[in-house]
Formats: structure tokens, sequence, C-alpha cells
């Protein structure tokens, strides 16, 4: 065997393994064993099994839900599956101060444990930022005349 | 814009690529003009961006590092793909000019791809809350990252030109299946980094920004492969002229 129809093997070979250990990970079922975290409703299918361990939730704030204490040092609120009214929702807890994008209705991550008294409390709180980007006033985020408002918009709790 | 265009500028990319290593008196002046015009479109998309483009109506200047972070990785993704071409076509025909090209794309492909994850770990800072977080999209960027590193430290694991050639050349074909595995991983798990954007979730001024600074990083892409590929070859004939070691001369002593 030449050293050209030696290497066109090797290519052929590299090609194949490298084609197989694609198609594992996009088709086989490793996707169901590597979750990063649990929406709502799979965390609540889980039942006792949930609670008291570390883990990841993930889901949207719901409008309304987001409740202080009273020297706003701590917060409650609502993470739903998705939009909806209906959809699943869990009470979370949080003793962090949340970022500065975090509102009603973003998409958030907390990492923390989920009790028997059905509130997850978290000490790491992510907010997931969708891919949309919008200039200001479209979806009342900022007023219209962001350069003149800039400066006084509050972007943590109401709009 | 029409689908195909950014794939017709990344293939004018990999021509004018082919066309520094195939004609040689192209190599003198062609990377002078795409340098200039990278420079001149990197100081248009400072003004593009930090001024003419509106802010992110939720993220507000935050967001405006969208348009050098995504370009960033991208580059680094087209870089890769020449790469692996490279590499396919030094295991089909055994030449040292795409071993050389393999070897510059990887480089500048982990210089640009480095460069984009910390645009994005910094963008992360302020918007999810933490510098970093283990999410599908971040394992597997780094591990791409990591692959591409270990392919460049490969090669200097044997002095032996054909063997460089062809063991690094399995290890491209290999990393690249980390390519799709970055692509899609916001679309195969739960992630914390969002999906693609498309122009129909952008609005309209910071999609044409967001293009500005593709195109801008194009031109550098091209510069910094051409430039790298010239190193890699003169390493090459350097190594190839070199004499082979000799007993030293009993009448020298």
């Amino acid at each position: 065997m030449t050293a050209e129809s030696r290497n066109r093997l090797i290519a052929v070979g590299a090609i194949l393994v490298a084609g197989a250990a694609l198609s594992w990970i996009a088709f086989g079922n490793i996707g169901e064993n590597l979750v990063y975290y649990w929406k709502p409703s799979e965390m609540l299918a889980q039942g006792d099994k949930a609670y008291g361990a570390t883990v990841r939730l993930g889901g949207v704030v719901v409008p309304g839900s987001v409740q202080w204490s009273p020297e706003h040092t701590s917060l409650t609120f609502d993470v739903a599956d998705t939009h909806q009214p209906a959809a699943p929702k869990v009470k979370v807890s949080s003793e962090v101060t949340p970022p500065q994008m975090f509102r009603e209705g973003i998409g958030v991550v907390v990492e923390g444990s989920f009790a028997s008294d059905q509130v997850f409390k978290t000490n790491r709180l992510m907010v997931n930022h969708s891919n949309e980007y919008r200039a200001p006033g479209s979806d009342g985020g900022m007023p219209s005349d962001w350069k003149g408002s800039l400066s006084q918009a509050d972007t943590t709790t109401e709009k | 814009m029409p689908p195909f265009v950014p794939l017709t500028l990344f293939a004018l990319v990999v021509a004018a690529i082919i066309a520094h290593v195939a004609v040689p008196s192209v190599r003198g002046w062609l990377w002078k003009p795409i340098a200039g015009l990278g420079a001149f479109m990197l100081v248009a998309l400072w003004y593009l961006g930090l001024v003419w483009a509106p802010p992110e109506q939720f993220m507000s200047d935050v967001g405006r590092i969208l348009y050098v972070h995504v370009p960033h990785v991208w580059m680094a993704l087209l870089a890769f793909t020449l790469n692996v071409g490279c590499a396919v076509a030094y295991l089909m025909k055994k030449s040292f000019v795409t071993d050389a090209l393999a070897e510059s794309a990887a480089e500048v492909g982990v210089y640009f791809g480095a460069v984009g994850v910390t645009m994005g770990s910094i963008w992360a800072r302020p918007t999810w809350g933490v510098w970093w977080d283990w999410d599908p999209r971040l394992i597997s960027t780094t591990v791409m990252l990591l692959a591409y590193v270990g392919y460049l430290a490969l090669r200097s694991f044997t002095e032996d030109p054909e063997r460089r050639a062809t063991w690094s050349a399995v290890a491209a074909i290999l990393s690249y299946v980390s390519l799709p595995i970055v692509w899609f991983s916001v679309r195969w798990w739960n992630s914390l980094h969002q999906v693609q954007s498309s122009p129909s979730t952008v609005d309209k001024p910071m999609v044409q920004v967001l293009r500005w600074g593709a195109i801008t990083l194009l031109c550098f892409l091209y510069v910094f492969i051409v430039k790298r590929y010239q190193i890699a070859r003169s390493r090459q004939t350097a190594a190839m002229e070199l004499p082979p070691l000799e007993a030293p001369r009993p009448e020298a002593a």
C-alpha cells in the first residue's frame, strides 16, 4: 500500500469515527441524561425525588408574582414553564439580589433546592435573555425617548 | 439580504486565500487592500455600534457587545471549517501547503473563539448575573476550543513533518465533531444561552450593524490566516532545508 492510499484510508476512517460520534450525541439518548435545568413541570413530575437535591430550575417569571421583603433584601416569585396562564409553576424564594435584567415575564434559571413545603430556595439567580433584540419603545421596556431617560430607567422590578 | 450572501462572502474569502496560496504574484499585495478595508470598517463599526444603532430595550447599552461577540465566534467556526477542509485535502493528496493552511486556520480560529468567549463572559455578567455557568453552549464551546488547543499542541509532538501532518489531520477531523454540537447545543438541550437569532427577532438597524461587524472581521480573518500561513510555510521550508545531523568530523578536534 502506498503512503497516499494509506492516508486516504485514514481520512475515511477518521470521518467515519467523527460521524459516528456526532450521530451518537445527536440521536442517542444522551440528551435525556444531560440536563442543565428542569422546567417546573419536569421538577414537579419527579414527586418526592425532587426534594432536597441541589438542582437548577428554569422558566419564566410569572407576571404579578414578584414580592419583595419589606427591607427589599429578599424576594419570592413564581417560575412557570411558559407564558401561558395555566402553565405549571413553582414558587421560588431568593436570598440574593437578582441581576439588573430581572423583571416579570423574563426567563430565569435558579440554582437551589426544592422542599416539601413546595418552595424552591435559591442562592444563585440567573436571568436568561431571549434571542430577541429590539430598540426601546416597541414592547414597553423603556420609554421611546430613550436618550433622555436612560439615566433614570428602572429595570429592576416594575415596568 | 438574501440568505446566500453570507455563504457567498465566506466563499469569496476562501477564494482569496486560495489565490494567495496558489498565485505567488498575488501574495505581495492582496492582503494590503483587505487589511485597509478591515481597518476602515472597524473604525466605522465603533461609530455604528456605539452611537448609530439604538440601545437594546432591556439591556440598554450592554447589548451593543452583540456586534462583536457573535461575529468573533462566527469567525472561529469558519476558521475551523477551513481547517477541516485542509485536513481532508491533505489526507487525500499529500501537500504541505494544505497542512500549513490547516495549522494557520486552527490557530486563528482559537484566537477568534477565545476572544468571542471572553466577550460573552463580559456580556453575561450584567445580563445573566454571572460571569460563567456550565450550560450546554458554554460547555460545548469550551470543549471545542480545548480540542483545537490540543490539535495545536499535537503538532509539536513530532519532528517528522509527514507524521505531524497526518496525525494532526486526523485530530482536525475528530475535533470538528464539536462544531455542530456547539451550534445545536442551544436547541438540543435546555440552556442559559439563548438560541440563534434571526433577522425576524432582531430589529433592522441592529441586524445591519451585526452584518457590518461580520464583514469587518472577515477581512481580519483573511489577513490573519494568510499571514500566519506565510509563517507556517517558511518554518516548513526551513525545517526541510536543514542538513541532516552529522557526526562531528574527526579533523575538527
